[in-house]
């Protein structure tokens, strides 16, 4: 290899900051019911993967993608909402391995109940007319969906930011992963608080499997791979850090999309090599609280 | 005159299940022997039973690090699917004997645990799960894209071992029940290591770090190399249970190192009752029974996997042989 042309290695960052974006919203909800739920959502790939194929499904029938990315959330809440209060909620405060353990098998039945629905094979989707084809910067083609996806991820983080600390409900979101004891002291009800973030962080998992669907197909695994990568980005940028899992997110998904254009043989391995020399280093991630660690 | 009779327990006092329990417990892996020896009897069809010594030694392996250290480890794949590729690459491609063959799979499986454990235990809790669980996915990729060896996503075949001799006796692997009998001498082998080490120092030791490990590291323990040489003992089991399994079966599927396997063994350690000697092959004989039974009416066994698997968890945490400990001890 002589010279690596510039337009290509421009493509292959914007291509990997795109699947960033994804990796960062599903971390993001891994991180937003940890923080505060202290729960990890062994179920949050299944959600994922039921995002992507409820968006599937809303979209062969009202053929517009935006009324599709629309419903995504609202339907998949209404999957979170009972997921929090009928398996949840009866084992806080038991060993946090319960409710690992549930999630876990939650992933299970829902991953099967796909299969059943739609079938094990996967369902071709494709980006919607309006986001077809490439915007030109100079001579750099970048394709118009991938940049949708980095808008799109940025509002929602942003408005994601503007809920956690700017309105009421936010206020008692910080406190409550501080001192739900206080909180609920002080005449909040924490407990449909939770049901809530759980709702959000599911919702926002589906919207990430959604969006993640033109770029990366649908079949009803889908949300194992990306399961597993959340986690290598939650330990990577720093347990319980939501800053942390938008930077190991976006660095992560530039990683991979250079060691797959260059080194393709190693782009699935790479991420683990990189969480590896991280626990070696540093334990707790690059901003998380040393609690986590040894 | 005093009465001798005192030392001799009547014979219902000696059909009392606690009393009973006691001398069960005290020779337990002459009782687990004397179980797994009549299993081939008791269920519909060998290769039942043979899923179940494999699978119950796998689940003992998983137990040390979950019930008896307390750490909650979704990468047993790893150590069960490096043991099996490690022993069929051993037959199949360097064409050693089966007895080296399975020494081949311990070291890889002993090697992947003591890599995957000596970066997950710096990590705690929640977190540990959530790196055994990557570390192990990342092996599999590994042993998917080694194609030249491990034969990539259509697996591992002709791991061929069609009898074995041993001096004068002669067994021939094609007939299920000779089989059986063949992997039973290795499981027996192990529950005798296994009790062993329950029974040393260091058993009481990370029991002791699962129950407050402040405590034990406060008491002067090492915990960190501790936690590692349980997480490397249990690769030693759970890799002879996939070395067994690969002859066993004559390939190897690269499912063995998928997510799924682990959450297989947690499971069945679950189902059987996590923490206790029996309680692994307990559960693998439940769940490798529903799963056949389920296979008869419905191809979705997933779903009724993780339906089960959620009962367990939410109603049932002690497992089939924990309750029936814990309603003997109340």
């Amino acid at each position: 290899m002589t010279e690596i042309p510039f337009d290509l290695i421009a493509l292959q960052v914007l291509t990997g900051l795109a699947l960033g974006c994804i990796y960062v919203l599903v971390a993001t909800g891994l991180t937003l019911i940890f923080g505060l739920l202290n729960i990890v959502n062994f179920a949050h790939g299944a959600f994922y993967a039921a995002g992507a194929y409820l968006g599937v499904f809303a979209f062969t029938y009202t053929g517009n993608f935006w009324l599709s990315l629309v419903a995504v959330p609202f339907g998949m809440a209404l999957i979170g909402l009972p997921t929090e209060r009928f398996l949840l909620r009866p084992v806080y405060g038991r060993d946090p391995s319960y409710p690992l353990l549930l999630t876990f098998g939650l992933g299970y039945v829902i991953v099967e109940l796909i299969r059943i629905a739609f079938g094990t094979d996967g369902i071709p989707f494709n980006a919607p007319a309006a986001l077809k084809g490439s915007l030109f910067f100079g001579d750099i083609a970048f394709p118009r969906y991938r940049l949708f996806v980095m808008a799109f991820t940025a509002a929602l983080l942003a408005g994601l930011w503007f809920l956690i600390e700017k309105t009421s409900f936010g206020l008692i979101i910080r406190a409550g992963a501080r001192n739900p004891e206080i909180v609920s002291v002080l005449g909040v009800d924490t407990s449909r608080v939770w049901m809530l973030i759980f709702a959000l962080g599911t919702a926002v998992a589906g919207v990430a499997g959604f969006l993640a669907a033109p770029m990366r197909g649908v079949i009803p695994e889908m949300g194992v791979t990306v399961l597993i990568e959340a986690f290598v980005i939650t330990v990577v940028g720093g347990m319980g850090s939501l800053p942390g899992a938008v930077i190991a997110g976006l660095s992560m998904g530039v990683v991979v999309s250079l060691t797959s254009y260059f080194a393709a043989d190693y782009s699935n391995v790479v991420m683990f090599a990189i969480m590896a020399a991280v626990l070696l280093v540093r334990p707790q991630g690059l901003l998380g609280r040393p609690e986590f660690a040894r | 005159m005093k009465s001798t009779a005192v030392a001799t327990p009547s014979m219902w006092e000696r059909m009392d299940p606690r009393r009973l329990m006691g001398g069960v417990s005290q020779h337990r892996v002459l009782a687990s022997a004397a179980v797994l020896a009549v299993l081939p009897l008791l269920v519909p069809y060998p290769a039942l039973a043979i899923n179940v010594l494999i699978y119950g030694l796998f689940a003992a392996g998983f137990n040390l690090v979950f019930g008896y250290t307390g750490l909650l480890s979704l990468g047993h794949a790893a150590l069960f699917g490096t043991g099996a590729y490690g022993c069929g690459i051993a037959i199949a491609v360097l064409g050693l004997p089966w007895y080296a063959a399975i020494l081949v799979g311990l070291v890889f499986s002993t090697v992947s645990a003591a890599l995957i454990g000596g970066l997950a235990i710096r990590t705690r809790g929640v977190y540990f799960g959530m790196v055994t669980l990557a570390l192990a996915q990342c092996l599999y990729f590994l042993f998917y894209q080694w194609v030249s060896v491990t034969g990539g996503e259509s697996g591992l075949r002709g791991v061929m071992v069609p009898s074995i001799d041993i001096g004068p006796i002669h067994l021939d692997l094609f007939d299920p029940v000779q089989k059986y009998y063949f992997l039973l001498a290795f499981v027996v082998l192990a529950l005798m290591a296994f009790s062993r080490i329950l029974d040393s120092p260091f058993g009481a030791v990370i029991e002791g770090i699962r129950e407050n490990e402040n405590r034990a590291r406060a008491s002067g323990y090492n915990v960190w190399f501790l936690k590692w040489m349980s997480f490397v003992l249990s690769g030693l089991f759970c890799g002879l249970a996939g070395a067994l399994n690969a002859i066993h079966l004559g390939v190897v599927s690269i499912d063995s190192l998928f997510y799924t396997t682990s959450g297989t063994v947690v499971m069945m350690v679950l189902l059987g009752g996590m923490g206790t000697f029996f309680g692994p092959f307990v559960g693998a004989a439940a769940f490798l029974s529903l799963e056949d039974i389920t296979a008869n009416w419905t191809s979705h066994w997933q779903l009724i996997a993780g339906l089960v698997f959620i009962a367990c968890v939410r109603f049932f945490p002690r497992g089939i042989w924990g309750s029936i400990l814990a309603r003997l001890r109340a």
